[in-house]
């Protein structure tokens, strides 16, 4: 047994720890407070505690527990809210009441309940690691997979049937070592990545129903995106669309050193909201971490590793998981505030020079994987990474080693922010890497180059900033009336397809279909604008044109409403053009003033 | 205090001094954040906190600075407690100072219970979604930036900008519709000089304000340590009024900078590798244990609501203290110095300003159904005519067409009309939508695009 020798907030130094492992979890003090091991010299440890350490003392006691820090995976993890270190919130609150204490412990997963497990192997079977030995329909939407644990191989000798508790043996396996009972519970090290057989290039999209997202920077499942943006850009509300309306199968949302609000927002309104695609209730999928600003500052950086390991336990299942962590930047404020207590050399800002390879290491457990067990699984783990750079400046070092790691890019904007254009994605500075992976998914599914419309709608804008710096020098007079007409067009395209309102009970979700609709139209009209204004057609008159109220509204049309209108909205716009061209014959100089 | 005789210690090996920081040696079983007397040698007693607790040493920051402290004489009691502050509803209508003694005249209030200081953290699964509308008469706050209970919303200011006008004025109008409920005011001052002090003391004095106000003071001749305490304690007061008595608190901090300096001190004064601007690393996870003390707790009756005001440094909204506060805080009223010289009051300017939590706080059944498109649509215009100004400062009045003419009146009629009221004017909530669409009607209305067709119908084409 250890003993305490100094406190300094969250770090504790204990002597007399020989034998203890790096990683190990730890109880400290008389209150028994959970802590993990972070350095070793000797006999003597250096501890980084969970829980707030006022009032602990030299001298206290510090106990091995022999295993690292771990969650607890089984039936109970949808629809729970939990802390950096797997307790789970709503039960501690009955516990202790509305503030949380410390030293309060409870299991992560329900140990009394009940859960109808269904066996898929008969006894005598053959089984590897990996394989589904069962199935618990978890809620709604989630049919939860009991597997063989990553490490056991062998026959089935033994398989229960009907209701379970998660402690309960549901099989026992003659392995190699002589036989094993698997209950339904996985206890597994949170900073250890989940084993699988293969990873795969990521080639699906993950779909968001945002539009900037699916149809400008699509990311895949199974990969990787970094959004940076400053303050009041609107990082929280476009990550939790993404959590509300991507067609992933799992969500897991690590709320990490963020708002308090913020989580009770996702746990009032979560449940209200509806799978677009099943009907049920989003909470249904989704598990939450939640450690708060105010909450100790070490289980912030656990936080991160259990939403991650989490979210591989459901890949292992065959799910596509989404896991998105907000902030990313806070995470590594915790590595740099306790690196800073352990006086070690910092490097860029005063952070830790692992950071880099710490940030890599978490973006590198996502993926496309096929997984463990003998039947052909697939399944995918896609993160995305808040980050908050002090001052919206994208120099800083967490933003720097996320950007080379992740392959897609969307930066918040705070000029679009405070001219509220939401989501204020920067369609010039954003990127992403997965265009070609997912342009043949497009093409099989909409039997559309997707490609080609998308990169003409980019070119558009790119030309629209080119304009806008003459404008700023001259004035917009002193453009040609083509040139007029692409800028006209480019609003049209910012504000009638790009921006988008998260609240709107309609537009907060876009299908793929309408999104490709949308931009058909808005690409039309470009087309022909320019065409009409080359044509010697006023932009003031092509403005008047009522098709572009028409395109205007169409984001607060329902999708099945678009759906069948679109090919009518089409007809329009090419009518209302041909009946302004032979309004004129000729080309006329007009509408333009001396500036 | 219960049980400080068993536990307390006293000492005479005051080792170094340095700064707020006093390091005792050949201690044995000193807590780490245990609260410490210190005795001079003149007999001034001072008070402090361990930082870090080693074995047989502890380095204690001394709230009152460490003048007077010498390493022969002093006397170091450690009394085995951390930080308490004793709540009850006596302290209602009193003055204290930065250290919770009080300094207004009048007896130590009589207390209901002791509170530790840093309080502890609301669970996120107990916190109650903040959704109820404050009305603080404010057209550019409640129309553009609506202000909810429960929420953190600080104000953003510069030297000489009038935040602290603003603050009172908000402190005496702010009021939830329909309804008369327990209301108490909780003003915590960091360094303030003593005119602003006054300032606010008068105010709530002539509005009556006082006798539902508990007042915190650490003035800027005050110990700077000492302001590391002060916000900790008036919170603890707040959470007390909230939580436990069912009042509706609003939380006047002010002025944040001046507390983050204090930390500042202490972290060079422990040689702790600095972060940006010299501010310890842990800045964000220190403010946050503050600002995170605002919200509303399930089935309980009472909120807390906080308004940290802040003046940012050469108005730098980059610096660390804006930025790491923008980050924990549900908004930020940004205050502008170039409206504040066209006169305009208050000078906040909307675009670079938020309220989080507006989006649920307002709408059918808690302001009116057209709030959120009438304030999108202000937002816009007033972007898109505040763009148009810098263009006409390039290229002149000429070559505007008479779109950009109609955007350009509508930029200042917004700033004159709108922005700008009395420092006494108290404008309801349809009052301000309605001065909205006012504005809104001199726009062409095609480009009203944010705006739901059928509020068009019904609050745009009439008159």
């Amino acid at each position: 047994m250890g003993k305490i020798v100094r406190i300094t907030g969250p770090v504790v130094i204990a002597d007399k720890m020989k034998g203890s492992e790096m990683y190990e979890l730890v109880r400290v003090g008389e209150e028994g407070l959970m802590g993990e091991i972070i350095g070793l010299t000797e006999d003597r440890a250096t501890i980084q505690v969970y829980e707030e350490t006022s009032g602990v003392k030299p001298g206290e006691k510090v106990e091995g527990t022999g295993k690292p820090l771990s969650v607890e995976l089984g039936p109970g993890l949808i629809g729970a809210i939990y802390d950096g270190t797997q307790r789970p919130l709503t039960v501690i609150r009955a516990k202790i009441g509305d503030m949380i204490k410390r030293g309060v412990s409870a299991h992560a997963l329900p140990r009394d309940k009940k859960w109808e497990f269904v066996p898929k192997v008969k006894k005598g079977a053959d089984v590897v690691e990996g394989d589904i030995l069962g199935t618990v329909k978890e809620s709604k939407l989630v049919e939860h997979r009991i597997l063989v644990p990553p490490g056991i191989n062998g026959k089935v000798l033994e398989v229960a049937d009907g209701a379970h508790k998660v402690e309960d043996a549901i099989a026992t396996i003659e392995t190699a070592d002589g036989k094993r009972d698997i209950p339904m519970m996985q206890i597994w090290p949170v900073r250890r990545a989940r084993p699988f057989k293969e990873k795969f290039d990521p080639n699906e999209p993950l779909l968001t129903g945002q539009r900037v997202a699916d149809t400008f920077f699509p990311i895949a499942k199974g990969g990787t995106v970094a959004i940076p943006g400053g303050f009041g850009s609107g990082k929280t509300v476009f990550l939790q669309q993404v959590a509300k309306w991507a067609d992933a199968d799992i969500v897991t949302y690590v709320g990490a050193g963020e708002r308090g609000n913020e989580m009770c927002d996702v746990l009032v309104h979560f449940p209200q909201l509806k799978d677009p695609r099943t009907g049920e209730s989003l909470m249904e999928r989704t598990t939450l971490i939640a450690n708060t600003s105010n909450m100790p500052v070490a289980a912030r950086e656990a936080g991160v590793y259990t939403g991650i390991t989490i979210a591989e336990y459901f890949r292992d299942m065959g799910y596509d998981v989404a896991l998105m962590a907000d902030s990313t930047s806070r995470w590594a404020e915790a590595m740099r505030e306790i690196s800073g207590r352990l006086e070690e050399m910092p490097g860029e800002e005063g952070f830790p020079a692992y950071l880099a390879s710490r940030l890599a290491e978490f973006y590198e457990r996502a993926g496309r994987v096929r997984t463990l067990g003998s039947d052909e699984r697939f399944g995918s783990v896609t993160v995305l990474g808040a980050v908050s750079p002090p001052g919206g400046d994208l120099s800083e070092p967490v933003c720097q080693n996320t950007l080379r790691i992740v392959k897609v890019f969307w930066a918040l904007d705070t000029g679009l922010a405070d001219r509220r254009h939401f989501p204020a994605i920067h369609w010039l500075t954003s990127y992403s890497l997965y265009v070609d992976n997912v342009r043949e998914w497009w093409k099989q599914k909409l039997g559309e180059d997707w490609k080609s419309l998308r990169d003409e709608a980019i070119a558009m804008l790119q030309k629209e900033a080119e304009l806008e710096e003459i404008v700023k020098l001259v004035g917009p007079d002193a453009l040609p009336e083509p040139e007029r007409a692409v800028l006209e067009a480019a609003r049209m395209l910012r504000e009638d397809f790009l921006q988008q309102f998260a609240f709107h009970e309609v537009d907060t979700y876009c299908p793929v279909e309408k999104q490709l609709g949308m931009l058909r139209l808005v690409l039309d009209f470009y087309r022909n604008s320019v065409e009409a204004a080359k044509r010697g057609i006023p932009v003031a008159e092509i403005k008047k044109l009522p098709i572009k109220d028409t395109i205007a509204s169409m984001k607060r049309l329902p999708s099945e409403k678009f759906a069948k209108e679109q090919g009518k909205m089409e007809k329009q716009l090419m009518e209302q053009f041909e009946a302004l061209l032979k309004t004129r014959k000729a080309p006329v100089e007009e509408g333009k003033r001396e500036g | 205090m219960k049980g400080e005789a068993v536990k307390s210690r006293e000492y005479l090996t005051v080792a170094e001094v340095s700064g707020p920081l006093m390091i005792v040696e050949g201690v044995s079983g000193v807590a780490y954040g245990e609260v410490v007397e210190v005795i001079t040698p003149d007999g001034e007693v001072k008070h402090g906190q361990v930082l870090d607790a080693y074995e047989d040493r502890a380095v204690v920051q001394v709230y009152e600075g460490t003048r007077g402290i010498d390493t022969f004489k002093t006397r170091v009691r450690f009394t085995g407690e951390t930080i308490k502050f004793g709540v009850g509803l006596e302290l209602l209508g009193r003055i204290f100072s930065g250290r919770g003694a009080p300094i207004d005249g009048g007896p130590k209030p009589i207390f209901e219970d002791e509170w530790d200081v840093h309080g502890a953290p609301i669970n996120p699964a107990a916190r109650e979604y903040p959704s109820e509308f404050i009305q603080t008469g404010i057209s550019v706050i409640d129309g553009m930036n609506t202000l909810v209970r429960g929420q953190k919303l600080p104000i953003f200011s510069g030297a000489g900008l009038p935040h602290n006008e603003l603050a009172a004025q908000i402190a005496r109008q702010a009021k939830v519709l329909g309804e008369e409920e327990k209301f108490a005011v909780v003003f915590c001052g960091m360094g303030i000089t003593h005119e602003e002090a006054a300032f606010f003391i008068k105010d709530f004095e002539q509005t009556g304000a006082l006798e539902r106000a508990a007042v915190f003071l650490n003035l800027a001749n005050d110990p700077a340590i000492e302001r590391i305490l002060t916000p900790r304690l008036a919170l603890t007061a707040a959470e007390y009024f909230a939580f436990t008595q069912g009042m509706h608190v609003l939380v006047i901090l002010t002025d944040l900078t001046n507390y983050c300096e204090a930390l500042r001190e202490i972290s060079a004064a422990r040689s702790e590798v600095p972060g940006r601007r010299g501010y310890p690393g842990y800045l964000y996870t220190d403010l946050a244990t503050m600002y995170e003390r605002a919200g509303r707790i399930k089935g309980k009756k009472g909120s807390v609501t906080q308004m940290p005001i802040l003046t940012m440094p050469g108005d730098d909204i980059t610096h660390p203290i804006p930025d790491l506060t923008g980050y924990i805080t549900e908004g930020q009223l940004c205050m502008d110095r170039e409206l504040h010289r066209k006169g305009v009051y208050p000078p906040i300017n909307p675009l670079p300003s938020l309220s989080r939590l507006m989006k649920d706080g307002i709408g059918p059944g808690r302001t009116r159904e057209d709030h959120m498109d009438n304030s999108n649509q202000l937002y816009a215009a007033y972007a898109e005519g505040k763009d148009l100004r810098a263009l006409v400062a390039v290229v002149g009045g000429e070559a505007l067409t008479e779109r950009d003419r109609r955007y350009l009146d509508f930029a200042d009629r917004f700033e004159q009309e709108f922005i700008n009221q009395g420092r006494d004017e108290d404008r309801s909530i349809e009052t301000t939508l309605d001065l909205g669409w006012e504005l809104l009607r001199t726009l062409p209305e095609a480009e009203l695009k944010r705006i739901d067709p059928k509020f068009i119908e019904k609050y745009l084409r009439p008159k």
